[in-house]
């Protein structure tokens, strides 16, 4: 686009930002403060994580962006046509194609590979700000490993609930060392981070914190031996392609109670109504 | 050094003109309960923060001899050890429970918390152990899930207690945990404390501005004036025989009261 | 089908942005509003969003303010995107209130004082009552008289406070950080909060000042002086060695003399807090000021209980660029982690239900 620099951000802020990415790296789970620009996104719109994929991204590669799963959810059109103006890189709707994925609220369905990288729009990267809001306390909190406070809100929630109520933004421990938020993704998608062959980074940009999960590194939902960690999803199949373990959306039909139940990953639905009817055939 | 839980060598510490701690030593022995007694201002708080980690002295030492016998410069220890310390082998019962407990979280987690913090994660083991506690501080078990809000200033209290000696901590310290209660509530704190540091072998430094509850509580008592040491030994001793004049002030005007 | 309207979509986009355009430009007949317009009649409208926007630059927060509709937050968010694309050729020298070309100085502390009281153009004393020959067009201005700028530059009021010794002084000049380039960090130096509230949002700072008079922190304070005019802009390129004036701007200046503390080293005397803002902005400068001189409880040993005396909250809070779109991002669509919380609370309300029968 005229006037404005490859991806937008000029070369001097990729490299400040590609530091913080390194570090990130080096220390999986580690939130790395960095000076995030203003971007021509509103703060809360996914600056963070355009702020990653700018200075990531190289003339080669493949965009796709999510949000809620979907391609076409209005925030992720935006900010895939922003790339497409300001960098004229290729861009798909196809999980497996993409050399860069950014995602808001969700991992996709299909497993990613090496080579490929997830840059997640995190609002809150601090997983402990509910419980502490002093971000000097909690930063010395994570030095320190002083995570003890999490789990009382585990057993606040088992001793009032019965079982833990967090439905999404499911804290993680990284690497057996840092408490980490996942992003708000829904708990069902935590399993999908451990042991992932893709690259995972997390940009925050209101409130200026890059981290990373380099690939294949162990990211541990926080539980207790005698409650372990246990996935929530609708109890149906997809109505569109049958999908039995997939995270669905529930998109109401009538206003008589109509419910209808549809993979919230639009690309792995339409991908696996395409195998069907191709078994069919 | 042999079998001494804290030793405190020629401590100082000057506010401006004021002197807060001048040449102060001492010795606590593991279960004993010593007394650190006083009028405000006379630098009894002032040495409870020091010995505690919480206050650098100008002048002096204070060693910290671990479970494992191996001593430590207390204030030569790193933070993240010092924090660890007061997590585990340490206790504080502060005089005000609303600054020590977490007043949104309830009594169970409050009393759990130090236990997940030294990485016990079976939630029965911790609940069990949170309702033990919970009877040991003569709090009816089934309040375990309500909020401290819900708590009266002596239950208060008690569930702190409880929250600190969950972890079975060698030494606690305690400022004026009786401070601030009815006459009648203090007394069967007093009882409490008591009976649960005698029986689980605690080792106490108490400070209070209140010679009766050193009595009540201490096997032996410093006092202190204008950052000095006046007087220390046995507190039958001292509190019956004073010696210092301001010892003698301290134990007539509770006579008069 | 239904669920292809959960949607949105690029053509869904491309309407809107076009409805936005024609409700901006709205009734046709009626004559396009020029950036000029803005520039020239609109004046602190574009002042309080080159403060907010963090750039001096009178023709960009005009097209700014047309662009937004007059939204001033909006507009300030367009200048700073703008802002954060440009190259940074230097840094500024400190520039010099004290040889400000004066439009306007007051001091509540003293009834008069060398150059005397300068009201210069102010609301102040202006009954707000409407004035309807204004809606006619009718606002045909009688030339105003002359204004009597002091010729000589005036010596800042902390000046004679501090030549008996009983007000702080300027502390050490120090290089201020950059909180555009660096990421806060705590404990935040002064001039870091300082440019964190000089870009911050008028109304929370109103709000935050206006609570430590009503006891939420209190500071005592007295306006030692409001200062509007021109200050001249200098840099100083490391080829030259010596300073170039680069042109002048406006900005308003507020000395805050708060409540006197001692300490060890000090003997008691006044303290100050500080309020600087591009443009006329002296509701904003006045405002800083209190929350500036609030924030600094822990360096005076004062206690923090308040609002305005928590540091972390302040800077946290202030922007109205990152306040803005975070509040707003709960537009865009959280259907996957509603959904989540959905089979949570069915899942509870069964379980409860299965506890209730079993009873």
């Amino acid at each position: 686009m005229n006037g404005y620099n490859f991806a937008y951000l000029d070369e001097q802020t990729k490299r400040m930002i590609r530091r913080a990415i390194l570090k990130g790296v080096a220390i999986p789970g580690h939130q790395v403060p960095f000076g995030s620009r203003e971007m021509p996104l509103p703060y809360g719109w996914g600056t963070g994580g355009i702020q990653v994929t700018a200075s990531v991204l190289g003339a080669s590669d493949v965009l796709k962006v999510i949000d809620q799963g979907a391609d076409d959810t209005t925030n992720a059109v935006s900010i895939r046509a922003f790339f497409a103006r300001t960098a004229g890189v290729q861009t798909t709707t196809h999980t497996g194609e993409a050399t860069i994925i950014q995602t808001r609220h969700r991992v996709p369905e299909q497993t990613l590979s090496e080579g490929q990288i997830l840059v997640y729009q995190v609002p809150q990267p601090e997983p402990l700000y509910t419980l502490e809001s002093s971000r000097a306390e909690t930063r010395r909190m994570h030095g320190l490993a002083e995570y003890g406070l999490m789990h009382v809100k585990l057993y606040e929630d088992i001793a009032r609930f019965g079982h833990v109520s967090i439905a999404y933004s499911y804290p993680v421990m990284v690497n057996a060392r840092y408490l980490m938020s996942p992003s708000p993704i829904p708990a069902f998608d935590n399993p999908k981070l451990n042991m992932m062959p893709a690259l995972q980074l997390f940009g925050a940009g209101r409130e200026k914190r890059i981290y990373a999960i380099p690939p294949y590194t162990a990211v541990r939902s926080l539980d207790f031996d005698d409650h372990p960690f246990r996935l929530t999803r609708a109890p149906h199949v997809c109505a569109l392609c049958g999908s039995d373990n997939t995270y669905l959306d529930e998109v109401v039909t009538d206003d008589r109670g109509g419910r209808m139940f549809v993979c919230s990953d639009t690309d792995w639905c339409e991908q696996s109504r395409d195998r069907r009817q191709e078994a069919a055939e | 050094m042999t079998g001494r839980l804290l030793a405190a060598r020629g401590l100082g510490l000057r506010f401006g003109a004021i002197a807060a701690l001048d040449g102060v030593d001492g010795d606590l022995w593991p279960g004993e309960v010593l007394a650190i007694v006083g009028e405000s201002g006379s630098g009894k708080t002032t040495l409870l923060n020091v010995l505690s980690g919480a206050m650098q002295p100008d002048r002096g030492i204070v060693t910290y001899t671990d479970p494992a016998g191996v001593d430590h410069d207390l204030h030569a220890m790193p933070a993240p050890q010092l924090r660890a310390l007061h997590r585990s082998d340490w206790g504080f019962v502060r005089q005000d429970p609303r600054t020590a407990l977490r007043m949104g979280v309830t009594a169970g987690g409050n009393v759990g918390e130090r236990l997940m913090a030294s990485g016990i994660r079976h939630y029965g083991d911790i609940r069990a152990t949170a309702l033990d506690w919970l009877q040991q501080v003569e709090i009816d078990p089934a309040r375990i899930d309500d909020l401290p809000r819900t708590f009266s200033g002596g239950m208060l209290q008690r569930l702190q207690i409880a929250r600190t000696l969950v972890t079975h901590p060698r030494l606690v310290f305690m400022d004026e945990p009786t401070g601030g209660l009815d006459v009648s509530v203090q007394a069967r704190l007093l009882d409490l404390i008591r009976g649960l540091v005698a029986r689980l072998g605690i080792a106490v430094v108490l400070v209070t501005h209140d010679i009766a509850v050193a009595r009540l509580l201490a096997g032996r008592i410093m006092v202190m004036q204008r950052g000095q040491v006046v007087e220390a030994g046995l507190t039958d001793q001292v509190l019956d025989d004073p010696q210092h004049p301001y010892t003698q002030l301290l134990v007539s005007s509770v006579l008069q009261a | 089908m239904a669920y292809v309207a959960v949607k949105g979509g690029e053509q869904a986009i491309a309407h809107a942005h076009a409805w936005l355009a024609e409700q901006r430009r709205g009734d046709q007949a009626v004559p396009e509003l020029g950036t000029d317009q803005i520039e020239q009649q609109l004046g602190r409208a574009v002042d309080r969003v080159m403060a907010e926007g963090s750039i001096y630059d009178r023709s960009l927060a005009s097209l700014a303010i047309k662009q937004a509709q007059g939204d001033l937050v909006e507009a300030a968010f367009l200048l700073r995107a703008y802002r954060t694309t440009l190259p940074r050729f230097a840094s500024s020298l400190p520039v010099e209130t004290a040889r400000m070309e004066v439009a306007r100085r007051i001091s509540a502390i003293y009834k008069d004082l060398p150059g005397g009281q300068v009201l210069g153009p102010t609301y102040d004393y202006t009954h707000r009552l409407l004035d309807f020959a204004l809606a006619a067009n009718g606002g045909a201005t009688q030339a105003a008289p002359a204004m009597d700028f002091p010729a000589e530059r005036l010596a800042p009021v902390s000046a004679i406070l501090q030549a008996e010794g009983l007000i702080e002084g300027d502390g050490a000049p120090s290089r201020a950080a950059d909180l555009t380039r660096e990421p806060l960090a705590f404990p935040a130096a002064r001039s870091t909060r300082l440019q964190a509230l000089a870009r911050g949002d008028e109304g929370f700072l109103l709000a935050l000042g206006y609570s430590t008079q009503r006891g939420y922190g209190s500071t005592h304070p007295f306006v030692g002086e409001i200062r509007v005019g021109t200050v001249a802009v200098e840099i100083e390129p490391p080829e030259l060695g010596f300073a170039i004036d680069i042109g002048d701007i406006t900005v308003t200046e507020c000395q805050m003399v708060t409540q006197f503390a001692g300490s060890k080293s000090e003997p008691p005397q006044f303290t100050r807090g500080y309020g600087l803002g591009f443009g006329h902005c002296e509701r904003k400068a006045m405002a800083m000021s209190l929350v500036d001189r609030a924030m600094r409880a822990e360096e005076l040993g004062e206690d923090c209980t308040a609002p305005a005396q928590d540091v972390e909250f302040v800077m946290y809070h202030c922007d109205n660029v990152e306040a803005n779109g975070f509040v707003e991002h709960l537009k865009l669509p959280h259907y996957v982690d509603f959904q989540s919380e959905l089979e949570t609370v069915r899942r509870m309300r069964a379980d409860a239900a299965r506890a209730e029968a079993a009873e």
